[in-house]
């Protein structure tokens, strides 16, 4: 019997987009935006070690506006694979499956995100002075 | 339950006995990553505009080196457990998914062990 052909259950295509579903793959798609970001993370501290002129270049690269570009899509992906996370872990440990509870903490990893990602930007920028 | 012969499970070999290793090691990392991360991003925002001697400074003082050196080794490890479920999901061609597994564990070495050594050199040389 051949298994190549066999019916295949409803699948991605035929499903609506729920704020659920569209919460898992964004964690995933952080999660290996935030992977590729640990080159940037490792280059940073080789500068730091490389010396003030090392430091320089990269501080250049980083403060481009195409590395500041990349700089915020990464606290996105930061602040939302961290609070997502912590909703992970709350639901390994049984905690939160009824699904208006799901809803209410997808909204409020949503709003975190947004906040935390704006504070972290206004504080970084007005009160300490930028990149 | 019912899903093994008898023989399957008087044998004793359904399983490799460590399947939920893995999973665990992955949530205890996430665990750990949880007030890393927050002391790392308040830490980052706090030195934006500080020149590099200041963070240098920052840098070489023992407890920020060892809570760098903890925050990279944690976030490679991490990332390379996840990596791999994400390969092991979605790449099903066998060569691609073993070049792929290697490829993302010599990489996430590679990088972790670049960043710790690059703290312990501005560290002993503060």
């Amino acid at each position: 019997m051949t298994s190549q052909n066999r019916p295949l259950s409803p699948h991605l295509q035929v499903y609506r987009p729920q704020l659920t579903s569209i919460l898992s793959i964004l964690h995933r798609l952080t999660g290996v935006a935030l992977a590729a970001g640990t080159l940037l993370l490792v280059y940073w501290l080789v500068s730091v070690a490389a010396g003030a002129e090392a430091y320089e270049s990269a501080r250049a690269l980083i403060g481009s506006i195409l590395g500041r570009l990349l700089l915020f899509g990464w606290s996105i992906a930061l602040f939302y694979h961290l609070c997502n996370g912590i909703r992970h872990l709350f639901w390994d440990v049984g905690l939160g499956y009824e699904l208006p509870v799901a809803y209410r903490t997808g909204w409020a990893v949503m709003i975190a995100t947004v906040v935390l990602t704006l504070l972290s930007w206004i504080i970084g920028y007005a009160v300490m002075g930028g990149l | 339950m019912g899903m093994r012969s008898p023989l399957r499970r008087a044998l004793g070999l359904g399983s490799a006995k460590e399947g939920t290793g893995q999973w665990w090691a992955e949530r205890m990392s996430a665990l750990a990553l949880v007030p890393l991360t927050v002391w790392f991003v308040a830490s980052l925002v706090a030195m934006a505009g500080a020149d590099y001697y200041a963070l240098r400074d920052w840098m070489g003082s023992p407890v920020v080196a060892a809570l760098l050196i903890l925050l990279v080794f944690v976030t490679f490890y991490h990332g390379a457990l996840a990596l791999q479920v994400i390969i092991e999901d979605y790449v099903h061609y066998r060569p691609a998914k073993f070049a792929g597994l290697i490829a993302v564990k010599a990489a996430a070495v590679l990088l972790a062990l670049t960043g710790v050594l690059s703290v312990l050199l501005v560290l002993f040389t503060a």
